[in-house]
């Protein structure tokens, strides 16, 4: 039979015992709806809990530091010995090298020094962070009050919400009004070596460039400075924590602005002393991978560099085991409604058998082959699937929606920033439907098969 | 379809069928011999449970022999596998059933249309075959109606209309007027031989009433316990 009659047939069958086939459609239905709804949570909380961890800086960060520091990381005890002279400067080439490694998104160097806030005549001692502009799409300053800096070169700031309460009994008042922050900026003793060939690169810290070999030769002193900036916002999480080890920022300023201040930085003190190959070396860059499962490549990449590294990557390995056996488990408990539609649909088209025993005998007699009798009965057991996939999907879509809006309004009540716990991503709506109807046709099969090998002259005598 | 040898439009040979029931062995056709000619009108007489209907069934291809040989189109049709069977049945045979055996849910038209989509005739040839076959059994006008909503005798028309459309040279008829009253089955026994002259296909009609068999075949074989007792030409 051909397939344009074969579909007719099969939906003129399923039309002919509606409220059965409804029933039937609706079990798998169920069952996709509770798959999607459990595996939709799954991604949801994963893309959660990665943002969140994304956000804090920690888990797609490789912080590199040069194997001359005193304070490196997983430095080999043989390179302990190694002379410092023959240990290669995190200087501005390699900078440029690293942001030429595949999967980085950035490379910049980490600004945090110690100031004094000055608002309304009174003294607050605080730690500015710079942040670059690349911060406003990493999710970090999502839900903050205010908004993110209106450019890169932006003299304004933006409180972590506890110094915001130092400020202030009411944080949000805050916004728009003026700052000052009292800072000591670094003036290198031989202006003209100072000034010659800074790294130039887009956000490229100058300040945090430390020209060991001026300082060596000549030192330099320190001025204090006054800089007044604008509040444009106050965010509660800590979006430049990170792991370099000089304190959480709570305040933060445009990185460029925090480059230009040229402030004196802890580490000074002791680039100071050191000699180098001449070149300007950054005291730390921060490398940003495109996600995560990156991180690993990246850092091996970098110490192939002769580099010193490190990343939170074991916590993000047993982040992605944790939610693979979460996404394993939570499927399993999906599928087992499925698994009851999928009997709902062997037993309907068991029953259809019995009730067109007769007619299967009938279609043989007028010259119907056995396959034409078992295609008609997969075709109508993958229409009922495929129906049974789209409503399901439909279905566990609003569930999660559903879900959402009442966390959100537990959160909200709680004084926490709304979260999105579900997420149905289109590869999952795609398998849901397909696997609705592979599950189906599954099902279908012993029917089908039944049906096919029905004896027409029997069939033909049946009342 | 071309006839099986001398003239046969279907030939059995030494066909028996035996079915084993407990420990009984039930021998519903055993170790017939029958030709059926091309253009003749054949009646089946015997009483109930006589093997004439799984005769018919053999000849259909519905069933297989249990032993024997039947010959159509020149070939065994018990060396057929299912799918040339099928074939066999939708383009070379047509039934008529006592219980007419239309399909409730669909309409008339849908009924007659039926046999076509199974030989996958063309879907733009099918209405005017539908058309045709229904005009040749008077029921042109009752296209859209379900069976439920036709006489016996309008339904038995409808089952010959569907039995035809495919163009049979065999129509294979099973106590057609069964379940009809005496005048109705005589006006289905007039249809059926005024489209048996007009058409030249041949018929094999099974039933258990002497009357119609003389009135309407050509030829009359009588079966008792599944053996033919007599076969031969009316006077």
């Amino acid at each position: 039979m051909k397939a344009g009659d074969l579909g007719e047939l099969a939906l003129r069958n399923l039309r002919e015992a509606i409220l059965r086939n409804s029933l039937t459609t609706m079990g798998i239905a169920v069952g996709v709806a509770s798959l999607v709804a459990m595996l939709s949570l799954g991604v949801g909380l994963q893309e959660l809990a990665s943002k969140r961890l994304a956000n804090s800086g920690l888990f797609d960060t490789v912080l590199v530091t040069s194997r001359r520091n005193l304070r490196d990381f997983n430095r080999p005890s043989a390179e302990k010995s190694a002379s410092p002279q023959k240990l290669r400067s995190l200087d501005e080439d390699a900078r440029k090298e690293m942001e030429r490694l595949p999967n980085v998104i950035e490379v910049y160097p980490q600004i945090r020094f110690p100031t004094e806030v000055r608002y309304a005549g009174n003294p607050y001692s605080t730690v500015v962070a710079g942040v670059p502009a690349s911060a406003r799409g990493n999710g970090a300053y999502d839900g903050m009050q205010g908004s993110f800096f209106s450019s890169p070169g932006a003299e304004e700031a933006i409180l972590q919400i506890e110094f915001a309460k130092d400020l202030s009994d009411q944080p949000p008042t805050l916004i728009g009004k003026e700052l000052v922050v009292r800072y000591v900026e670094r003036q290198p003793l031989a202006p003209l070596r100072a000034t010659a060939d800074p790294p130039s690169a887009g956000n490229v810290d100058r300040s945090a460039v430390t020209s060991s070999n001026d300082s060596a030769s000549e030192g330099f002193s320190i001025v204090p400075r006054e800089k007044k900036l604008r509040i444009v916002g106050i965010v509660e999480t800590e979006p430049a924590a990170g792991f370099a080890g000089y304190g959480n920022g709570r305040l933060f300023i445009p990185l460029e602005v925090a480059s230009a201040l040229r402030a004196a930085q802890v580490n000074d003190l002791r680039d100071a002393v050191r000699t180098s190959n001449g070149k300007p070396s950054y005291a730390n860059l921060t490398v940003r991978a495109k996600s995560p499962s990156q991180v690993e490549a990246i850092e091996t990449s970098i110490k192939n560099m002769g580099f010193s590294t490190f990343s939170l990557l074991d916590a993000t390995r047993n982040l992605r085991l944790f939610f693979t056996i979460f996404d394993l488990l939570l499927g399993i408990f999906g599928s087992l409604a499925l698994t009851v539609a999928t009997i709902g649909i062997i037993n309907t088209l068991v029953m259809a058998i019995l009730e067109r025993r007769r007619e299967i005998g009938i279609l043989k007699a007028l010259g119907a082959a056995d396959r034409d009798v078992k295609q008609l009965f997969f075709v109508e057991a993958g229409v009922m699937g495929l129906l049974g996939g789209v409503f399901g999907v439909g279905i566990g879509w609003l569930i999660g929606k559903a879900v959402t809006w009442g966390t959100n309004l537990y959160l909200q009540r709680q004084n926490l920033p709304p979260a999105h716990v579900f997420s149905v991503p289109w590869w999952l709506v795609l398998s849901a439907i397909a696997f609705a109807i592979v599950v189906s046709l599954a099902a279908g099969l012993y029917p089908a098969t039944r049906a096919a090998r029905l004896n027409p002259v029997e069939a033909l005598r049946y009342e | 379809m071309m006839a099986t040898g001398n003239g046969s439009t279907v030939r059995a040979e030494r066909v028996s069928r035996h079915y084993q029931m407990g420990s009984a062995l039930i021998r519903a056709v055993d170790d017939v011999t029958l030709d059926v000619r091309a253009g003749e009108f054949l009646a089946l007489l015997g009483s109930s449970g006589s093997g004439k209907s799984t005769l018919l069934n053999l000849m259909a291809g519905l069933d297989r022999p249990t032993s024997g040989a039947i010959f159509a189109k020149g070939r065994n049709l018990s060396e057929m596998n299912p799918l040339e069977l099928a074939r066999y049945r939708s383009r070379s045979v047509g039934m008529v059933f006592q219980s007419f055996n239309l399909l409730p849910r669909m309409t008339l038209e849908e009924n007659v249309e039926l046999p076509l989509r199974l030989a996958e005739v063309d879907r733009g040839e099918r209405a005017g075959r539908v058309r045709e076959a229904l005009e040749r059994v008077r029921l042109e006008n009752r296209l859209t109606h379900r069976p439920s909503e036709l006489s016996g005798g309008e339904q038995q028309r409808a089952a010959l209309a569907r039995a035809l459309v495919n163009r049979p040279t065999l129509l294979l008829a099973d106590e057609p007027t069964g379940n009809l009253d005496s005048a109705t089955g005589e006006s289905v026994m007039v249809l059926l031989r005024k489209i048996q002259q007009l058409l030249g296909m041949t018929i094999v009609l099974v039933t258990h009433e002497r009357p119609l068999a003389e009135r309407f075949a050509d030829r009359i074989t009588f079966v008792a316990d599944g053996k033919l007792v007599s076969d031969g030409v009316k006077s």
